[in-house]
């Protein structure tokens, strides 16, 4: 059954690859710049997917023309958070857009020990389904040693 | 290994450096000594670029720069070329120039200020920095002044981020030398120092017929005459900001002038819609009251 070996949580663009280089990273905020969006960095060390709504690292940046200083803040926040998740986001602000354009990984922790799956029976045999994070069962901060 | 040659004078013209140092000549009137330094450094980054082309380890050179001068010599201009130049050398990815000053780095209260400077230089990374005012940052009167916690910033981003971003700081000769006399971390990583010469009267007069070039006007043979003399005038009142100062009266000129054409009233041709007349600039009030300045009643008598 083991189709993500590792547990590697896969969310966003490139999360089944390895994980990016800076350069790699820096040729995809390169493309993103170039369309105009507005590069964020977030982090969160919870990693179900339904959590939305990252912590915010820093504000957005807008009106930047290189890649080097949001990877200057990739860096940072890397060193700030070592085992939190951490990703960098896009935002289209296009009028009839207005979404997050790109979206992918950057840093994770070291150990990932993936999610449980919970079953509970309803009424008539119906199975509803649950994934929960093993870290997630840990208080916040604590979550990925 | 064989050695080889290179025709450096071919790498020259490949770069399309010449273009811009032409450029610069053909639109910047005097400033000989400063043309002369960004020459200088044109040659020493493409002489740089062959180097590392023949691995002759070199390091990035240091090309944080500090432009002085009055207000109104050119420096925010020159800035400006010397981003294109270091793009079309490839010394900065962008090529373009963010202008600040104190206001865009220094925040209001405690912590504002790191966010503050570091959103500025991430918008200039891949370009150019360009600091106006630069010893504003540092206050000595004022022990709590937030002024040095973006130096520092500054100062460790200028070290560690070389290869991203190019700062220019630029201001008075006097204020910029006791700014970094107190702050000998910045002098020393600053390597060219180009100090900006005032201008002659008569580079400002071709400053002036340049400007109104580009506005599609002339000024008329008598009319060149006054405005030295205007110049000459100008120059000993305060706040003489040279070529700025010049923008600005002929700025007010050019209302004069149409005033003096709805005036006159009825058919115009379009030599009169172009040309400054020397009445345009006599009834300046830089020249009221200063009869001698006025090589046109002179001609008259």
């Amino acid at each position: 059954m083991m189709t993500n070996t590792g547990n590697r949580i896969t969310q966003g663009q490139f999360s089944f690859l390895p994980d990016l280089t800076d350069a790699e990273i820096t040729a995809q905020i390169k493309y993103a710049l170039k369309n105009g969006w507005a590069v964020s960095v977030e982090y969160t060390d919870d990693p179900h997917p339904r959590n939305t709504y990252w912590e915010m690292y820093g504000n957005p940046m807008f009106d930047l023309k290189d890649p080097a200083g949001i990877l200057m803040e990739i860096n940072e926040c890397r060193k700030t958070f070592p085992n939190h998740y951490v990703r960098v986001m896009a935002f289209n602000s296009a009028r009839g857009i207005e979404s997050p354009a790109m979206s992918f990984l950057v840093n994770r922790p070291k150990n990932e020990p993936g999610f449980g799956l919970t079953r509970q029976e309803g009424p008539g045999r119906e199975v509803r389904y649950t994934i929960t994070s093993y870290a997630a069962q840990k208080p916040e901060g604590e979550r990925y040693g | 290994m064989s050695e080889s040659t290179i025709d450096l004078k071919a790498i020259w013209n490949e770069s399309g450096v010449q273009a811009v140092l032409d450029k610069l000549d053909a639109e910047l009137i005097g400033l000989a000594p400063v043309k002369k330094r960004i020459r200088e450094i044109a040659s020493l980054l493409v002489v740089d670029k062959v180097r590392r082309d023949m691995q002759l380890a070199a390091g990035a050179p240091s090309l944080h720069m500090s432009f002085t001068g009055n207000p109104g010599t050119g420096k925010t201009t020159v800035a400006l070329r010397m981003a294109d130049l270091l793009h079309k050398l490839g010394y900065s990815r962008t090529g373009h120039l963010v202008a600040v000053t104190r206001d865009d780095l220094v925040g209001q209260y405690i912590g504002h200020t790191a966010p503050k400077t570091k959103e500025v230089l991430k918008k200039a990374m891949g370009g150019v920095l360009f600091i106006d005012e630069a010893y504003y940052l540092y206050k000595p009167e004022n022990e709590r002044d937030y002024g040095q916690e973006a130096i520092e910033i500054l100062l460790q981003v200028m070290e560690n981020n070389r290869d991203d971003l190019v700062v220019i700081l630029a201001g008075y000769k006097d204020r910029m030398e006791t700014f970094f006399r107190s702050n000998p971390g910045m002098s020393s990583r600053i390597a060219h120092h180009i100090d900006f010469p005032d201008y002659e009267d008569d580079e400002l007069v071709a400053i002036g017929e340049l400007i109104l070039k580009d506005w599609n006007y002339v000024l008329a043979p008598r009319a060149k005459k006054v405005f030295l003399s205007y110049i000459e005038h100008r120059r000993t009142q305060p706040h003489f900001a040279n070529a700025r100062s010049i923008r600005n009266a002929l700025d007010r000129a050019r209302l004069r002038q149409a005033r003096r054409l709805l005036d006159e009233g009825s058919a115009v041709d379009k030599s009169a819609l172009e040309t400054i007349e020397a009445e345009d600039i006599l009834q300046s009030r830089v020249l009221a009251g200063v009869p001698a300045a006025t090589p046109l009643r002179k001609e008259r008598a």
